[in-house]
């Protein structure tokens, strides 16, 4: 009984631990949102240089890894539908499941979770690091608010880099299907390519761009809350970095299936 | 009498049922230097906070140049903050900035100079503390000293009516440490400024103020100048200003009980 009790109070505990944090983000991500589209209207200042710096960090400085990834994913997934296709003669169809399903699903979902290791880890431990050496306090009693200074530039970052780089992993992820199929099957590439060209429609594309926009979020804000929930020393840092990627990467999936599951059922 | 720049009425902090501060009233006249004076966990941090509107208070009101600090709004919190200057402890200087580019922050922030005239302003004010020439140095290529320095010099970016130290000299070698307290000397005689320091440091205490608060269990035990401190008879001033420790008494039941526990 004793044990019972116990295990149900913990679980209790932990659900509402986990209710408090989520409405948080939720609050941080309405003051961000509201300050990058109404703010500028109230005179709130949008900081494009430092916006600008956080593009190159967070989008310029992932297009390699982001790139040699999402590639490999390509010709992963051309060899694997290659060989079930190969039975029934009609490899030319893995220029239509990989071109699909990398607009749709792969493209953006790998993308977030590379840019959530690369780039929300590093904005929770800069944040985290800047918090511990009051930073963030020295910004407050300077009158700057933190929030425009920190959470808009590197949010407004994300939101453009994310969707551009979406849009690149699809291309190269196709690409990686299409060098498995020209170099290893034999499909010419004017066929490879016209095949793509007409399994692709407009809302496959659009759908994945839509899901990044929401991945975008959920990264930078995951990884701006961790940043200041940090405290006590270097181990906050470390473990708030680590609690960054881990959440960021289970909130992308579980919003990937509930998207997933919307445009399944509507379009 | 002069009007207070900083006047604190009835300042009460909890944090769950601990009361950090417990009515504090304390008023702090212009240009003079007020320590602020206790042993670690007295609550003079806290209240260092409250002052520079990092915290609310529970209850109570701060007063900065008849502004109340605790109910202002975003907009008139950040006008009074414009007037303050604030040293951290651990110098707080942004990390990832050169030491000319920390100092010019505030001022690119709240003033319409152009980029010319504030790096004249920066260079300015660190030649005031002693770090002319240092604008392109990371703040990690700075020693302690160096750092404390070069935050005072951005605390100063903005040429405030009220500078804020924590702990100046903590952490520093003796020559250093004598270093920045003379530093503050020679800014008050320079700029007509009201300083308030925090620290818990004797030597550097009877250099710099003009009065003293001295805090205990989240009150004030004793406010007034230095001759009055060495010359008041409360026994925690004594205590204090001779460096005696705490008679250790032990309650043998108690101290069994707490080492063996609930069991």
């Amino acid at each position: 009984m004793n044990l019972l009790t116990r295990t149900f109070s913990r679980a209790g505990q932990q659900f509402v631990e986990f209710a408090v944090h989520l409405a948080r983000i939720c609050q941080l991500c309405a003051q961000t949102l509201v300050w990058i589209f109404i703010g500028p209207l109230r005179g709130k200042k949008i900081r494009w240089h430092l916006t600008f710096i956080q593009i190159v960090r967070i989008g310029v400085n992932s297009v390699p890894i982001t790139g040699i990834i999402i590639f490999c994913v390509g010709l992963i997934i051309a060899m694997q539908s290659a060989y079930q296709l190969e039975r029934f003669g009609a490899t030319i169809y893995v220029a239509d499941l990989v071109g699909v399903s990398m607009t749709r699903e792969l493209g953006p979902l790998i993308t977030a979770i590379v840019i959530a290791g690369r780039s929300g880890s590093a904005i929770a431990a800069e944040i985290g690091t800047m918090k511990v050496a009051e930073e963030i306090d020295a910004l407050k009693t300077m009158a700057m608010n933190p929030l425009g200074y920190l959470v808009v530039p590197r949010t407004l970052a994300m939101l453009i880099v994310l969707p551009c780089l979406t849009i690149l992993a699809d291309m190269l992820g196709i690409l990686g299907g299409m060098t498995l199929a020209v170099v290893n099957l034999k499909i010419p590439f004017i066929a490879y390519f016209n095949q793509t060209a007409s399994a692709i429609l407009m809302k496959d594309f659009l759908t994945g761009l839509v899901k990044s926009f929401f991945f975008a979020i959920i990264i930078s804000q995951i990884g701006v809350y961790q940043g200041f929930s940090v405290s006590g020393g270097a181990e906050g840092v470390g473990k708030s970095t680590t609690a960054s990627v881990v959440s960021s990467i289970f909130l992308i999936i579980l919003a990937d299936l509930l998207f997933t599951m919307l445009f399944y059922s509507t379009l | 009498m002069q009007e207070p720049i900083i006047s604190i009425r009835d300042l009460h902090t909890r944090y769950g049922n601990r009361e950090v501060l417990k009515g504090i009233n304390l008023d702090i006249y212009p240009y003079e230097t007020l320590v602020i004076l206790g042993r670690s966990g007295c609550g003079k941090s806290t209240l260092l906070r409250h002052l520079i509107g990092l915290n609310k208070p529970s209850q109570g009101d701060i007063l900065i140049k008849n502004k109340n600090l605790v109910t202002a709004s975003e907009q008139e919190r950040d006008n009074i903050l414009k007037n303050l200057g604030m040293l951290f402890q651990g110098s707080a200087l942004f990390n990832s900035m050169t030491v000319g580019e920390n100092v010019a922050l505030p001022l690119k922030e709240h003033t319409p100079q152009p980029d010319s005239t504030i790096k004249i302003m920066t260079r300015i004010k660190l030649g005031l503390v002693g770090l002319a020439g240092f604008e392109n140095f990371m703040p990690s290529e700075l020693s302690g000293g160096m750092k404390k320095r070069a935050a005072l010099a951005r605390a100063l970016a903005m040429d405030p009516e009220i500078l804020f130290c924590d702990e100046p000299s903590a952490g520093l070698d003796p020559i250093v440490a004598a270093g920045i307290d003379h530093l503050v000397l020679k800014l008050k005689k320079a700029f007509k400024m009201t300083i308030v320091v925090v620290t818990h440091e004797l030597e550097s205490v009877f250099l710099i103020a003009d009065r003293i608060a001295l805090m205990h269990q989240g009150e004030f035990l004793f406010v007034g100048t230095k001759q009055e401190m060495k010359a008041s008879d409360n026994p925690f001033v004594r205590q204090f200003l001779e460096r005696r420790p705490d008679d250790d008494e032990v309650d043998k039941d108690k101290y069994l009980k707490s080492l063996v526990g609930t069991l």
